[in-house]
């Protein structure tokens, strides 16, 4: 079964560590635009959405990379990427609705999220469980429960 | 350099001029960041006799080498400059993007010099600095200036700024950054505002290189569970936010109430965490790298006082609720917003206003003096009215704007103030936690409880647990927890990792972080040279002995009801001792000894 990384806007906090995890877990040093997660925070309401790639079933990064560097493993879930035949055209960028797939110019290359090999560096270092490595056919169990639980107590209730 | 970013930024609003030069690593090894650098960078280069809002005062805003980080809870700044509330040095942090941005852009210290000559903003993008007109965001509002600015920058800049209250130099005002957080207390926004300086954005790309990747993020790990299983660390904070302190503050008998006459409020539920969770509370919200969450989001929907943003905290919470004699959460929260969005300390703020209401009850300030407002204990009206005329000076808001200390006198009654050096206590009773009352009289930023927080062991039990209200051992804390406080503030920490967390952790993460070797004793000992160099500049200011006193109400006055009825604060008493073990002479004085070994001689 393939695992998936569920965000849950409704519990982030907006303190980063995700973004701060990323880093680290790539670079060994902390510099913003080398993560492949990114929180966004609307201050007036305060509320805060983490955002990265969801590796797309029908990745469209993957169809206008000319090269291949943008692939898929045979029954894998992952789309992986490869600098080597990179050619560096960005074309991914534009392709990606999400905005997930970005161009660094300090490594020169595409950053996106590579679940950190299967084992996310976010996950394990947000403190609120905004973040979820979980089998993808449980992924939203949790949010479907905490719904169901409204009609429990409609029906309670009544 | 590893953990520091090596670059100090310099502007001059006077000339325009922006320079830049080098951190001197011995500084930086010897004072850290943040506190401890900015108070050496400020005190090297100004005159401590300063006017504290004329061109000749500097403002640093400093980044610690944990901003930028995953240090727990380690991504805040600190603002030093001399305040114009007390006279004494200021140091004010705040956590939330701000610092940790101004690091990536390259900076160790931003250093602001001089006056513009009319209203600017800095816009900062790594190397790449200007000074920018700012006419038509005077008067604005913080989530306004924030919104505008960004649009004129970049939309995901971090800014900090000044609201109204800054631009008219209201002595507590506070510097607001992500809208809402605020390095809030000593005045440090009029310092700003008296610079014509109204706001700062960053946009920062730049690295923080640790030296020891492996042992770096072990210390993190060890000190984020540590956190997670400390009671009020991980679970209690989140879940009610500081304001949980009410009701056991309450229940010691120390909640300061009707500006420190009892200290006991019967309705204190009513404004306590568990109320605030239930009733206006939208969700937890956590400063950037933080593991605790302490943020409130907040919306009132009654009509009257609706509104959304953050807070309030413990400290407001009190202010405007028990020392005003106020339970109604609704126009609490809402005066705290206003402080926010006008950027004010809520703490003087509230606590002005119940001095206020106490000359009121005394017959010493009229119906004339108010301007026909009743300013009788108890009225949230009052709150939120009296929050927006000293935000904007107007009416009885310009004399109330200058704090309690200068209220009460020019009413001829200075011991109606409920201050230290100027200014206002905060939310523990002294006289019911004595240890607490030496921190307020001796902190360097006058009436203070952050700096030295003896309340997580006086009350909170943690590390361990001290009688409140006896003396013994108490100097010897609160030195202690002045010393740590200094460190964790330099480093860039919050002191809400002491949650959980020990000086061995930041010793440990400070070391693999910039590869120079803390040990315990070192990193204290850090804090000590800060806390020492600090006291240095207000003995230059004119500060003396007399001066680390509380007020007469605090030593004469028994608490009058509840459960620390009878109690007197021994600040007197408990003084000798503390400066003893600060290695100061009889009148406070650092001896040469110590600053020698301090390396400060």
């Amino acid at each position: 079964m393939a695992k998936v990384l569920m965000i849950h806007p409704d519990r982030c906090t907006g303190c980063n560590n995700c973004t701060l995890a990323c880093e680290f877990r790539h670079e060994g040093q902390f510099r913003p635009t080398a993560t492949r997660v990114h929180v966004f925070s609307w201050e007036r309401e305060g509320f805060s959405v983490p955002m990265m790639c969801q590796q797309c079933d029908s990745a469209s990064c993957m169809k206008v990379c000319p090269t291949g560097a943008l692939h898929r493993a045979k029954g894998t879930t992952l789309v992986e990427y490869s600098r080597a035949t990179c050619i560096g055209c960005r074309m991914c960028t534009i392709a990606c609705p999400f905005g997930n797939a970005v161009y660094d110019s300090v490594t020169e290359s595409i950053l996106k999220c590579d679940t950190c090999g299967g084992d996310p560096a976010c996950v394990q270092y947000c403190p609120s469980q905004a973040l979820e490595f979980v089998d993808d056919n449980i992924s939203t169990r949790s949010r479907k429960k905490v719904f169901a639980s409204k009609f429990k107590t409609a029906f309670e209730g009544a | 350099m590893y953990g520091w970013s090596g670059t100090i930024l310099r502007v001059n609003l006077t000339t325009g001029a922006v320079s830049r030069q080098a951190t001197d690593p011995k500084v930086a090894a010897l004072f850290l960041g943040a506190r401890g650098l900015g108070d050496k960078l400020y005190t090297d280069e100004v005159d401590p006799k300063v006017d504290p809002l004329s061109p000749e005062n500097n403002i640093v805003f400093a980044p610690g080498p944990f901003s930028g980080t995953f240090a727990p809870s380690g991504g805040r700044y600190h603002v030093v400059t001399k305040g114009p509330l007390t006279g004494a040095i200021a140091g004010s942090n705040a956590g939330g993007s701000f610092g940790p941005e101004l690091h990536y852009a390259g900076y160790d210290a931003l250093i602001i010099e001089g006056k513009a000559s009319n209203p600017v903003y800095l816009w900062i993008k790594d190397d790449q600095v200007e000074i920018r007109d700012a006419s038509h965001l005077w008067g604005k509002w913080v989530p306004d200036t924030t919104d505008l600015v960004r649009t004129e920058t970049d939309a995901e800049a971090k800014v900090a700024c000044i609201g109204p209250a800054g631009e008219k130099q209201v002595l507590f005002a506070a510097i607001m950054n992500d809208m809402h957080r605020a390095a809030g207390r000593g005045g440090v926004g009029a310092v700003m505002g008296s610079k014509n300086l109204k706001a700062i954005a960053v946009v920062g790309t730049k690295s923080i290189k640790v030296v020891d990747t492996k042992s770096f993020e072990g210390a993190v790990l060890k000190g984020r569970k540590l956190l997670k299983e400390h009671p009020v660390g991980g679970a209690g904070l989140k879940a009610y936010g500081t304001d949980v302190l009410i009701n056991i503050l309450n229940e010691s008998g120390a909640l300061p109430t009707r500006n420190f006459r009892e200290s006991y409020f019967a309705t204190a539920d009513k404004i306590g965490g568990e109320s605030l969770s239930a009733n206006v509370l939208v969700r937890p919200k956590g400063c950037f790298s933080c593991v605790i969450s302490c943020g409130r989001v907040t919306r009132v929907t009654n009509p009257k006082y609706a509104g959304e943003g953050e807070g309030p905290e413990y400290e407001a919470s009190w202010a405007y609720g028990a020392d005003c004699g106020i339970d109604n959460l609704d126009a609490v929260t809402k005066s705290n917003m206003l402080c926010n969005e006008m950027g004010m300390d809520p703490i003087s703020l509230g606590a002005t206003i119940a001095c206020a209401m106490d000359l009121y009850e005394a017959g010493i300030v009229t119906l004339k003096d108010s301007g026909g407002l009743d300013l009788s204990f108890g009225n949230p009206d009052t709150i939120v009215d009296l929050t927006r005329k000293i935000g904007l000076r107007e009416g009885i808001g310009d004399q109330l704007a200058l704090g309690s200390y200068r209220f009460a006198s020019s009413h001829g009654h200075p011991e109606y103030s409920m201050t230290v050096k100027k200014q206002e206590m905060p939310a523990y009773d002294p006289r019911g936690v004595q240890g607490i009352g030496l921190e307020y009289a001796t902190c360097n930023r006058g009436g203070c409880h952050v700096k030295g927080y003896t309340i997580a062991v006086e009350v909170l039990g943690s590390p361990t647990k001290l009688d409140p209200r006896v003396t013994k051992d108490k100097p010897f804390y609160v030195k202690l927890f002045q010393d740590l406080t200094a460190a964790i503030d330099a480093s860039g920490g919050c002191i809400f990792g002491t949650f959980g967390m020990s000086g061995d952790n930041y010793a440990e993460m400070l070391t693999a972080l910039t590869g120079i070797t803390y040990s315990t004793d070192d990193y204290l000992k850090a804090g000590e040279r800060i806390w020492n160099l600090e006291r240095l500049f207000n003995l230059k200011a004119g500060f003396t002995a007399k001066d680390d006193t509380l007020p007469e109400r605090m030593l004469k006055e028994p608490i009058k009801s509840g459960p620390a009825k009878g109690e007197v604060s021994h600040v007197p008493e408990m003084l000798p001792e503390y400066y003893k073990l600060r290695g100061w002479d009889a009148k406070g004085v650092p001896t040469k000894e110590r600053l020698q070994q301090l390396q400060l001689a």
